[in-house]
């Protein structure tokens, strides 16, 4: 079946936020960003923006009427700075005008005086400096200390890992309306419609209840609206309620990438025990996480990474430590694989760093350490269902490896300047919020007497295809057709106190909550017709291409007909369902628990081919095996991987942010940040399925979103084979993104400076 | 008051008065609300905002996708300007229906301009559908969702629908685009043609192709008085004239890489295309434009500097000659002045035996800034060099004509020990700054690289790559 709105995109009919006609009396709102990265406000001066015609508002901190905070863990960041300022693109100040040009002009306007205070931009520094967010954390298994003196080879290394912007699409944006008496309305693109709600609430003072928050669909979010969305959206709900006008926000690119979030970057330490053949014995980590200038969610970011710092493999004695430390930076948020990329990506810089001073290849040391079921993890869940090496073995056998090997080897021997390189990615995620709470969802179906259905969830559509999904649920449910099936907005006057659309989590909680919806519904449709038809089963009743059977047999029923006898016999057609994962907790003072419903997991095999003299790449393949459950809608599915994958790659090689020392980003547009194109990614991407039985996501299908963008890390690691290919002697950092910068600077150290 | 821009927008004729400079994304998105058009970057570097503008060219029109936010409104005149609402029948086009059976559509938001281009790729007359085809239309489109295979598949579905045939008369004829199309040059002949007016006569900007000029004063230009080249026919197109090819100042990138005449001098200058700039950019950009931004890094001033091109200024009437190896006097200053139009490059027509190389090496392989790029024309007698133009752009506040290095090459034979002895040369002649694109040891690294990569491309049979890695 093809994507609900596929046809819609492709018309340009879809409406984004801003596309929605326009309300009159409309005035749109610029925000005034710190140009310092750190300082004590001196003085604020808006009278010039003020006077310029057509402003009609400037708001700083000091009119807010709530409370000016809007941090979603530690509540540590204020709306609009009011004495001191952390990073470059802070906010301080909302300009309202009657045009966006007028209010950006108005921006230009306003003067800060500011005395600058010390910055810090290297989370080593500040950790160093006591500069950290919430405590720091460790995960243990078995016993490493003792565990050292047993290994054959120890190696240590240290990771920089770049971080990484969103470029979302769509940038933030949202739409504040008055309503009568002290309320208001917000269409906002976000992932987390309660967040934006319970914040602007608390920005203007006055009761959740009073804020309808609205989401029709994001064009892209990634994380970055996960929590990023909410201070765009209050800035228009406070210009909105300031004014009793509706007001717009729509940050054009170069100011979203200068004042939203990014992926973490990360510094980390790591030192890994072995057998001579290869066994991990031992590996201990310290990960120094830079969340930026606020808290944000860098300690939800953190966990997962202690999750996922042992990747795939079984390790028997594991020591993971991780601090959030706090830089003078834009505030770090949440990117699809939250953390968990950057585990992983030490895990295999040490395993390929061991296969190179072993000189042991580096998927033979992978495949010997493969999870295995029932393998403990060092969060204390035990592997279930999680077939690793089955991903692993097939993506082997059906791609061939060992002729890849053989051809690249070949290759290599007969080719100078250019060089071949692989690696293997095996992936192994959790799917779960790993806080615990959050693993809930709701939904609200009605069936009107045409037979039509209107569903609304908490989940949000932000391409990653959920209505497309929860349509494919809801008919097969009801047993009608499709195009019955409506889904609603996102509001919060429908489904309260929603989750954020995040953690690959959305169809799972929400596709399950609407079916219990469904069933109730169901189930009193179920007891009309046995009344009606004098049958005494109720479980015998089934709906199946909207004709209502008894025991496999036709009763003469349609769907239309049941629903209006259902009216006219006074039941009720409408049913909210609530859904709560099974089975989930985690116990932080002992670091143990068992967090995930199950783990989603997948093999990549990367090809790539180095041109050694220009320091510039090609992807040659990317061949993965993905465990997908049972999927919904394969087109979804596949399009999650792929595009998971193409950021995965592009997070790795060119994607690649730049501060000066005054902390502004220099990579701050479209021109200087570069994400993949259609010619960097390869042709040749092939993705096989692993048949799996047990699941736990409606119809057995399996979450998708953050896993795939893992197979990415892969390409760091090919690269790496071809360098040394070409240069079999030299060391090479583990320094992300690999650009072709860093690529020609290692080949050739030996020519620098002269 | 300003002069009034007569035009068609999809099926209807339009009439406006905008200040010429406003943005053709702002006036579709702001005063006609055809909001199928997407603002991503507002730097023609994602796609979302592309459109297809149409001109007359003999009986035919001829559509080309461009990215209306570096676009001025005042180009317009006499045009036929083409958005995603102006492709939308009944039922889905060829194209949309390729990307819904794909499924290579996700949050949606980039798909409408995708939509667009690949249409214009469907009325190109007389090509073969091909993969490279689809690519080459769908370089200049970000897409953050989908990783771009399923996009580069819907290649299957246009040749299967459409039976290998393009064209806009196939097209209408089978209900692939609106019936409408086949009015557009009647109704396109029958605005009634101005001569082009003298907006102002000093202004404060020349607007040329835009794709530099609105990324640097964006929210200056629509305030400011501005005039814009496009639409002087004087100043475009090729031709042969005195032993040199004669370029006008406003020929497009793309117009440039698909003259026959510039193809015979440099064969794969439409390879070297692919990494310079997406399609859209490559259909406005123009050679006069990248000249007088005088970037230190524009590929094409780079490529033209290396042939030791001419350029011709006029001033009313009078005109002068300037050789583009001693234009660039400092950071973005000229010898120009200010009334001076740059309206021609003089390409000399090159003796046989000149080979040109160009090298370029940026973050993004294709459609990316270089952080260094180069050109070389070299032309050899008995192995001897008798004539070599070195250029390099990144490593200087000017694209760098290498004058010292090419007098050490001149006069002698091809070897590797060459080439190392110009080393030296080469790293005095330059001075790089670190930045965005990279550190300065970076840069000079890279003009080694490229060095030599010109030498192996050229002279394989003279230098290879390995000659260089003697203690490797």
């Amino acid at each position: 079946m093809e994507r609900i709105d596929a046809a819609a995109h492709t018309r340009g009919e879809s409406q984004y936020l801003d596309d929605m006609p326009l309300p009159g009396e409309m005035l749109y709102a610029s925000v005034f960003s710190s140009p310092v990265m750190h300082g004590k406000i001196l003085s604020l001066h808006t009278e010039d923006a003020y006077s310029l015609q057509g402003v009609v508002a400037v708001l700083t901190s000091k009119d807010i009427p709530g409370e000016n905070q809007v941090g979603p863990i530690i509540h540590d960041e204020e709306l609009l700075a009011s004495s001191e300022v952390c990073y470059v693109g802070q906010p301080v100040a909302i300009v309202v005008g009657t045009s966006p040009e007028i209010a950006m002009k108005g921006v230009k306007r306003i003067v800060m005086n500011v005395t600058e205070l010390p910055a810090v931009t290297d989370p080593k520094e500040a950790f160093l400096q006591g500069k950290i967010i919430g405590a720091p954390r460790t995960f243990t298994l078995g016993d490493v200390d003792t565990v050292w003196q047993n290994c054959d080879f120890i190696v240590e290394g240290a990771c920089d890992i770049g971080g990484q912007e969103h470029v979302y699409l769509e940038t933030q944006r949202a739409r504040a309306i008055p309503l009568e008496g002290k309320s208001l309305r917000i269409h906002s693109s976000t992932q987390s419609p309660n967040a934006v709600q319970r914040y602007a609430a608390k920005i203007l003072g006055i009761p959740a209840s009073s804020i309808e928050v609205d989401v029709k669909r994001l064009g892209g979010a990634f994380g970055g609206k996960e929590d990023q969305a909410t201070p765009w959206a209050c800035m228009a709900a406070l210009a909105a309620w300031y004014t009793r006008k509706p007001v717009e926000l729509v940050l054009r690119r170069a100011d979203d990438i200068r004042m939203t979030g990014k992926r973490h970057p990360y510094k980390s330490d790591f030192k890994i025990g072995v057998t001579k053949e290869g066994k991990i014995l031992a590996y201990e980590v310290k990960h120094y996480q830079n969340s930026g200038a606020t808290a944000d969610l860098s300690t939800a970011v953190l966990e997962r990474t202690l999750f996922h710092s042992t990747n795939s493999y079984f390790i028997p004695n594991v020591r993971i430590f991780g601090v959030c430390c706090q830089t003078n930076l834009l505030s770090n948020t949440a990117f699809r694989g939250f953390g968990a990329p950057q585990g992983m990506f030490v895990m295999e810089s040490a395993i390929t760093k061991v296969s190179e001073k072993l000189g042991i290849p580096r998927e033979e040391i992978q495949e010997k350490n493969l999870l295995k079921e029932n393998d403990l993890f060092p969060y204390g869940q035990r592997a279930r269902y999680c077939h690793i090496g089955d991903t692993w073995n097939k993506a082997a056998e059906r791609y061939d490896l060992p002729k890849i090997r053989q051809d690249i080897e070949d290759y290599n021997q007969t080719h100078f300047e250019t060089k071949k390189g692989f690696a293997l990615m095996p992936v192994c995620f959790g799917i779960s919020f790993t806080t615990t709470y959050m693993n809930q969802a709701s939904a609200l179906v009605h069936v009107y007497t045409d037979g039509s259905v209107s569903v609304s969830t908490g989940g949000v559509e932000m391409g990653q295809g959920l209505t497309t999904n929860l349509v494919i649920a809801a008919a097969r449910a009801f047993g009608i057709e499709g195009h019955r099936i409506k889904i609603e907005t996102t509001n919060t006057t429908r489904i309260a106190n929603m989750s954020p659309s995040a953690a690959s989590s959305t169809t799972v909680l929400n596709g399950n909550a609407m079916l219990r919806a469904i069933l109730q519904i169901l189930d009193r449709l179920k007891s009309l017709i046995i009344k009606e038809l004098r049958v005494p089963d109720k479980d015998k009743i089934t709906v199946v291409n909207e004709k209502v059977f008894y025991d496999g047999l036709e009763t003469g029923w349609g769907w239309e007909q049941l629903v209006q006898t259902a009216y006219l016999n006074r039941i009720d057609l409408s049913a909210h369902g609530f859904f709560a994962s099974p089975e989930i907790y985690f116990d932080k003072t002992k670091e143990k628990g068992h967090p995930f419903v199950y783990h989603v997991v997948g093999t990549a095999i990367i090809e790539v081919t180095l041109d050694c003299l220009r320091g510039t790449y090609d992807m040659s393949s990317v061949k993965i095996v993905h465990d997908p459950g049972r999927p919904l809608n394969e087109h979804v599915c596949r399009g999650q991987i792929e595009g998971g994958l193409a950021q995965g790659l592009g997070w790795m090689t060119m994607e690649d942010l730049r501060f000066n020392e005054k902390g502004q980003l220099l990579s701050g547009n479209l021109a200087t940040y570069k994400v993949p194109d259609v010619y960097f990614m390869p042709d040749d991407i092939k993705i096989e399925f692993l048949e799996n039985g047990k699941i736990l996501g409606p119809y057995g299908s399996k979450a998708v979103g953050e896993p795939p963008l893992m197979y990415g890390i892969g390409v760091f690691f090919a690269l790496r084979y071809a360098m040394l290919a070409f240069k079999p002697h030299k060391e090479f950092t583990f320094a992300s993104p690999l650009t072709p910068e860093r690529i020609l600077l290692q080949l050739y150290s030996e020519y620098l400076n002269k | 008051m300003y002069p009034e821009i007569h035009f068609l927008l999809n099926d209807r004729e339009i009439r406006i008065s905008e200040h010429p400079a406003v943005l053709v994304l702002d006036y579709l998105r702001g005063s006609e609300r055809l909001v199928g058009v997407k603002e991503g970057c507002r730097e023609g570097d994602c796609g979302a905002c592309t459109v297809l503008v149409g001109e007359l060219s003999g009986e035919q029109v001829v559509y080309k996708p461009v990215t209306s936010c570096l676009m001025p409104v005042g180009e317009l005149y006499g045009k036929h300007l083409v958005t995603i609402e102006g492709l939308n029948m009944p039922h889905l086009s060829p194209v949309q229906q390729a990307i819904v059976d794909e499924g290579a559509t996700q949050c949606g938001f980039c798909t409408p301009g995708i939509v667009v281009s690949l249409t214009g790729y469907l009325m190109e007359d007389h090509q073969e559908i091909t993969k490279e085809g689809v690519k080459k239309y769908l370089s200049g489109h970000l897409c953050r969702c989908t990783g771009y295979r399923s996009l580069k598949q819907s290649v299957d579905h246009f040749k299967k629908t459409l039976d290998n045939n393009k064209g806009i008369g196939f097209l209408v004829a089978n209900k692939m685009i609106p019936a409408y199309f086949r009015e557009i040059p009647a109704r396109l002949r029958r605005i009634p043609e101005i001569s082009m007016r003298k907006e102002e006569n000093t202004p404060d900007f020349f607007i040329a192709g835009g794709t530099d000029i609105y990324l640097q004063k964006n929210e200056l230009l629509p305030e400011s008085r501005i005039c814009v080249l496009n639409g002087q026919p004087e100043m475009k197109g090729v031709f042969k004239k005195n032993g040199y090819l004669h370029i006008g100042a406003l020929t497009t990138f793309e117009e440039f890489a698909q003259h026959t005449g510039i193809i015979r001098i440099i064969p794969y200058i439409r390879e070297y295309m692919f990494q310079i700039a997406s399609l859209q950019i490559r259909n406005r950009a123009t050679l006069g434009g990248n000249i007088i931004n005088a970037s230190p890094i524009g590929d094409m001033t780079i490529l033209l500097l290396a042939l030791e091109s001419l350029l011709v200024f006029k001033d009313g009437e009078r005109s002068r000659t300037v050789p583009i190896t001693s234009f660039y006097k400092g950071y973005k200053q000229l010898d120009k002045t200010s009334t001076e139009i740059l309206t021609e490059i003089l390409i000399p027509e090159p003796v046989s035996g000149v080979l040109i190389n160009f090298e370029k090496v940026s973050k993004r392989k294709c459609l990316d800034v270089a952080s260094v790029n180069s050109a070389m024309k070299v032309r050899c007698e008995d192995g001897i060099i008798r004539d070599i133009g070195l250029a390099m752009g990144g490593v200087a506040p000017v694209p760098l004509f290498l004058k010292a290095t090419c007098q050490h090459f001149l006069g002698k034979q091809v070897s590797g020990e060459l080439i190392e002895d110009a080393f030296p040369i080469i790293q005095k002649e330059i001075s790089p700054i670190g930045d965005v694109r990279g550190s300065a040891c970076y840069k000079r690294l890279l003009a080694r690289q490229l060095c030599i990569a010109h030498f192996t491309k050229i002279f394989p049979e003279k230098v290879k790559v390995r000659d260089f890695y003697g203690t490797h």
